[in-house]
């Protein structure tokens, strides 16, 4: 009875985190989508430390950064393409999501600013350890972006 | 302060370097947060909570570095890098480091 009771749970978790998943990463990004478009006149490079801007007249440093969790369908079928090896397919929507979302946080910030040109960006990955308890895997990961926005 | 992840200080020249300043934060999970977290963790999504929590260690390690900087007499700090790194179960440090230089027009 006891075990029917865990994987009858385990299969709700399951299903609660395939619909929610899905349902909020295409929240996500169509968010994301649209403000990238919105925020698409201010280019962002990673180069401009060697060159001189003499038309920029002050610099100053943005970040943005953004804590993003997998939901449990994933989880589990990440711990699955584990066994048999190959692309992680549902990992990389993840990271994508996470890095899309960190920059247009810096961005936004850097055009409140006034910016006209993001210059250096670099970014910066981290994961935090899965569930307490068992550490398996990314159950979460935090990204960081900066660059110099100049105007 | 002027700080900026270029080499230099647009429009500026640099007049003097002060050599490299560094600021760092430990933070460890929250256990309130980490019940959130452990929710957030089933349907997915964003995880508010350790998002300000990054936010607020990412100020504390720049407000060091630049507290660094200003004993040393510079105005500005240039080419500026974060590193992050995970010291224990839990706890994950962030880091800032950068060059304290003296920039005129």
């Amino acid at each position: 009875m006891d075990a029917l009771v865990q994987i009858l749970f385990f299969f709700v978790l399951l299903i609660l985190g395939y619909f929610s998943g899905r349902y909020f990463e295409k929240l996500h990004y169509k968010s994301i989508l649209e403000r990238e478009n919105r925020t698409l006149n201010i280019p962002i490079v990673n180069f401009g430390a060697k060159q001189s801007f003499t038309n920029a007249q002050e610099a100053a440093l943005f970040v943005g950064s953004v804590v993003i969790s997998i939901d449990y369908f994933k989880m589990i079928s990440a711990a699955l393409r584990n066994l048999v090896g190959g692309r992680v397919t549902v990992y990389e929507s993840l990271l994508d999501r996470g890095r899309r979302e960190a920059l247009l946080r810096m961005k936004e910030d850097a055009i409140k600013w006034g910016a006209n040109q993001i210059l250096n960006v670099r970014l910066e990955t981290a994961t935090i350890g899965g569930r307490s308890g068992n550490n398996s895997g990314p159950g979460s990961i935090e990204v960081i972006a900066y660059g110099t926005g100049v105007k | 302060m002027i700080l900026t992840t270029l080499e230099g200080v647009p429009g500026q020249t640099i007049m003097e370097h002060y050599g490299l300043v560094q600021g760092s934060t430990i933070r460890a999970k929250h256990i309130g947060k980490d019940i959130m977290a452990g929710f957030k963790n089933i349907v997915g999504g964003e995880l508010k909570g350790y998002t300000e929590l990054l936010q607020e260690s990412r100020k504390e390690a720049i407000d060091r570095m630049v507290e660094q900087a200003t004993k040393l007499g510079a105005n500005a700090v240039v080419n500026i890098r974060f590193a992050t790194s995970s010291v224990a179960q839990g706890a994950a440090e962030l880091f800032a480091y950068g060059t304290a230089v003296k920039v005129e027009s």
